[in-house]
């Protein structure tokens, strides 16, 4: 039997061998939770995910290749790649500064931010729609002036771009924020005494730490982003071969009783689900690694 | 390592920052002297103005020589009328009900109080009604009004507060009682006769609670009810628009479903009207009148007429046989029975209406 040197090396090993031999149950218990949870997966995630696939490519997969070829599909396929180009990045950036911020600073109002950059996920798609047909439509608060200068946000893409951003922008600070905390400014304090400049630190110091975090909250950002329904469909207007996104081109189909293209094009959704899964469970193992470094070295150096 | 991860993030910014204004430029961009015309629609009416616009382009072009494009969006008549209100910036409206368009007058102000007399027929170039789709050879053996509420029937219709089609099926049914007990319904706006409508009018509320209690689901729109009917093979009978009848008829197989024509039905008028507001502001007031007027000509409605709605004027029609497609049925006007939509509006499907009364003490 190998000895273990130290808590990494333990931590590895755990992982390989699974759980505990003392947390063991009666071998008939385990079947039962097993199968359960098969089932449950099963009915749950994997038949509709084999449905998507087999309406989808009911017709051939001729079929299928004309239904996402056809115009008003490629152009929703193109918006929302557009609205996720734009929103992901600035929710990027917004989320760093925000996890920096709350993170790392202590100022009056920073549990208000916190609270605040949930909001998203609290409001329901529809009505954070609604508040930007509210404050941009032409009745809304910023109507009668778009309409002078002849700006059109609300039924057009800056309305879809401001829509995904509202809904997304939570997940990369929620990310980072407790990684950020956990991890705490012992290193950060570190540079700054070895003479470091703000910018020094957050490059050579802080991103390294976050990054697998930071990875993790804009694949899911992204993946919410081209998935969003709600808010979308309450500003986009629904001008076919325009403002039609990927999700709302489906139902449009689908209410066509063109089932098998409403299902071609949903395959697009769950493939980028899947890719997602992939990434993210990559991602998690990388994140669980970096803090086992972490505690890692810092036991070798007690 | 920290230079690795500097690169990558900087990589994804700049890639991210570049690609998105790179493909939008082409969305914006294709405006080469190109007409474009925003046409609203309710959910139905794709086929029917997919084929049109082409048949608009054309003639615009001839007329003209100008390209025209003219973009569509559909959805719930009401919604859509919603979001011109909200700033859709419609040059067209093509809805299903001149109340969804007297909206856009009275919340929106985006055009005239007079908007229905601007074109021919109540600005109704093209009309349909309710009928009833059943299932292969009518097993459950359904001709008329009065055979919905028979024991075991299942109706299915959606929910008249939220759904256009829903309150026309709601009102004909009404009007079929009602013509039953007076025989004429023109004795409904004689004053003499007051006491008797009043009697038939009783009788009319108790056969549509009756009817709504032979009701499952109510879904929130017609498309909704079609699907829960034609797909989810839920009920009997589908109370449905014509035009969606027969194109469900032909989408999924006429080995599935028959359509019965009741003995009387309702007259369903879709509207159509110039934005004033939008058109005056884009300057294409002159192309999107036309692109409406244009619907009265004998090749728009014999289009009207293959997309399964019936052509305000079928004599213009040159394939007869497209005439003979709709069958006769008596069909009265909403103002008949009701004075008018918004009498109708107030009286049954307003909150506290009589419908919130029937379908709460149904349940």
């Amino acid at each position: 039997m190998k000895f273990i040197t130290n808590i990494r090396d333990y931590y590895s090993q755990k992982r390989k061998s699974g759980p505990s031999n003392l947390l063991t149950e009666p071998l008939w218990v385990r079947i039962i939770l097993i199968v359960v949870a098969i089932c449950f997966l099963a009915l749950f995630l994997v038949l509709p995910l084999v449905v998507v696939f087999n309406e989808a490519l009911m017709n051939g997969i001729n079929a299928y290749l004309e239904a996402i070829k056809e115009p008003e599909a490629l152009s929703a396929i193109k918006l929302t790649l557009i609205a996720a180009a734009i929103a992901v990045p600035l929710n990027l950036i917004f989320g760093v500064a925000a996890a920096w911020a709350i993170g790392y600073f202590n100022f009056k109002g920073r549990n208000l931010l916190t609270t605040l950059i949930d909001l998203p996920f609290t409001v329901s798609p529809v009505v954070s729609g609604l508040v930007f047909v509210l404050l941009f439509g032409r009745n809304g608060w910023f109507g009668p002036f778009l309409q002078e200068h002849n700006l059109k946000i609300i039924f057009a893409i800056p309305g879809i771009v401001i829509a995904t951003m509202f809904v997304t922008f939570p997940f990369v600070a929620r990310e980072l924020i407790p990684l950020m905390q956990t991890k705490g400014t012992e290193e950060e304090e570190a540079a700054r005494s070895l003479g470091a400049g703000g910018w020094q630190i957050f490059w050579r110091v802080t991103l390294p730490n976050i990054k697998w975090g930071l990875l993790y909250g804009v694949t899911l950002c992204t993946a919410r982003a081209i998935g969003e329904f709600g808010a979308v469909s309450v500003v986009s207007g629904h001008i076919r071969g325009m403002t039609n996104t990927i999700p709302l081109h489906v139902e449009i189909l689908y209410n066509e009783y063109n089932v098998s293209a409403a299902f071609a094009v949903a395959s697009l959704l769950a493939l980028s689900a899947l890719i997602t899964l992939a990434i993210k469970t990559f991602l998690e193992r990388k994140i669980d690694i970096d803090i086992l470094d972490q505690t890692g070295s810092k036991e070798e150096g007690n | 390592m920290s230079i690795k991860v500097k690169l990558l993030i900087t990589a994804f910014l700049s890639a991210a920052l570049l690609i998105a204004p790179l493909s939008v430029t082409p969305v914006f961009a294709d405006s080469d002297k190109t007409i474009e015309l925003l046409n609203v629609s309710y959910d139905p009416t794709r086929e029917f103005y997919e084929q049109y616009n082409k048949v608009f382009a054309n003639y615009w072009k001839k007329t003209h020589k100008q390209n025209v494009k003219i973009n569509q969006s559909h959805g719930g008549s009401s919604k859509q009328a919603r979001s011109v209100i909200d700033g859709l910036e419609a040059d067209v409206v093509t809805l299903a009900m001149p109340t969804d368009i007297d909206a856009i007058y009275k919340i929106g102000h985006l055009i005239p109080a007079n908007w229905k007399t601007r074109l021919k027929d109540n600005s109704s170039p093209y009309t349909s009604t309710i009928i009833f789709l059943v299932r292969k050879g009518n097993p459950k053996n359904i001709k008329d009004w009065n055979d919905l509420t028979k024991n075991g029937v299942e109706v299915i219709t959606p929910n008249p507060k939220t759904s256009g089609a829903a309150r026309l099926s709601y009102l004909a049914a009404w009007g079929y009682i009602m013509k039953k007990e007076l025989r004429s319904l023109d004795k409904i706006s004689d004053p003499k006769a007051a006491k008797e409508v009043q009697a038939a009018e009783k009788k009319a509320r108790a056969f549509v609670t009756e009817m709504y209690k032979h009701v499952p689901v109510l879904d929130s729109g017609a498309r909704g009810s079609t699907i829960t009917f034609v797909q989810r093979g839920m009920g009997d009978v589908l109370l449905a628009w014509e035009n969606e009848a027969f194109l469900a008829i032909n989408k999924l197989g006429p080995d599935k479903f028959d359509i019965v024509t009741p003995s009387l039905s309702i007259l369903a008028q879709p509207s159509v009207t110039v934005v004033d507001n939008v058109v005056n502001r884009k300057k294409t007031k002159e192309i999107a009148t036309e692109y409406l007027n244009y619907l009265y000509s004998p090749e728009a409605q014999e289009l009207a007429a293959k997309y399964y709605y019936r052509p305000a004027h079928p004599e213009l029609l040159k394939n007869k046989k497209l005439a003979e497609l709709f069958p006769k049925l008596e069909l009265f006007t909403v103002d008949t029975v009701f004075k008018s939509w918004a009498d109708a509006e107030k009286t049954h499907f307003a909150d506290g209406g009589i419908f919130d009364q029937i379908y709460i003490s149904g349940r």
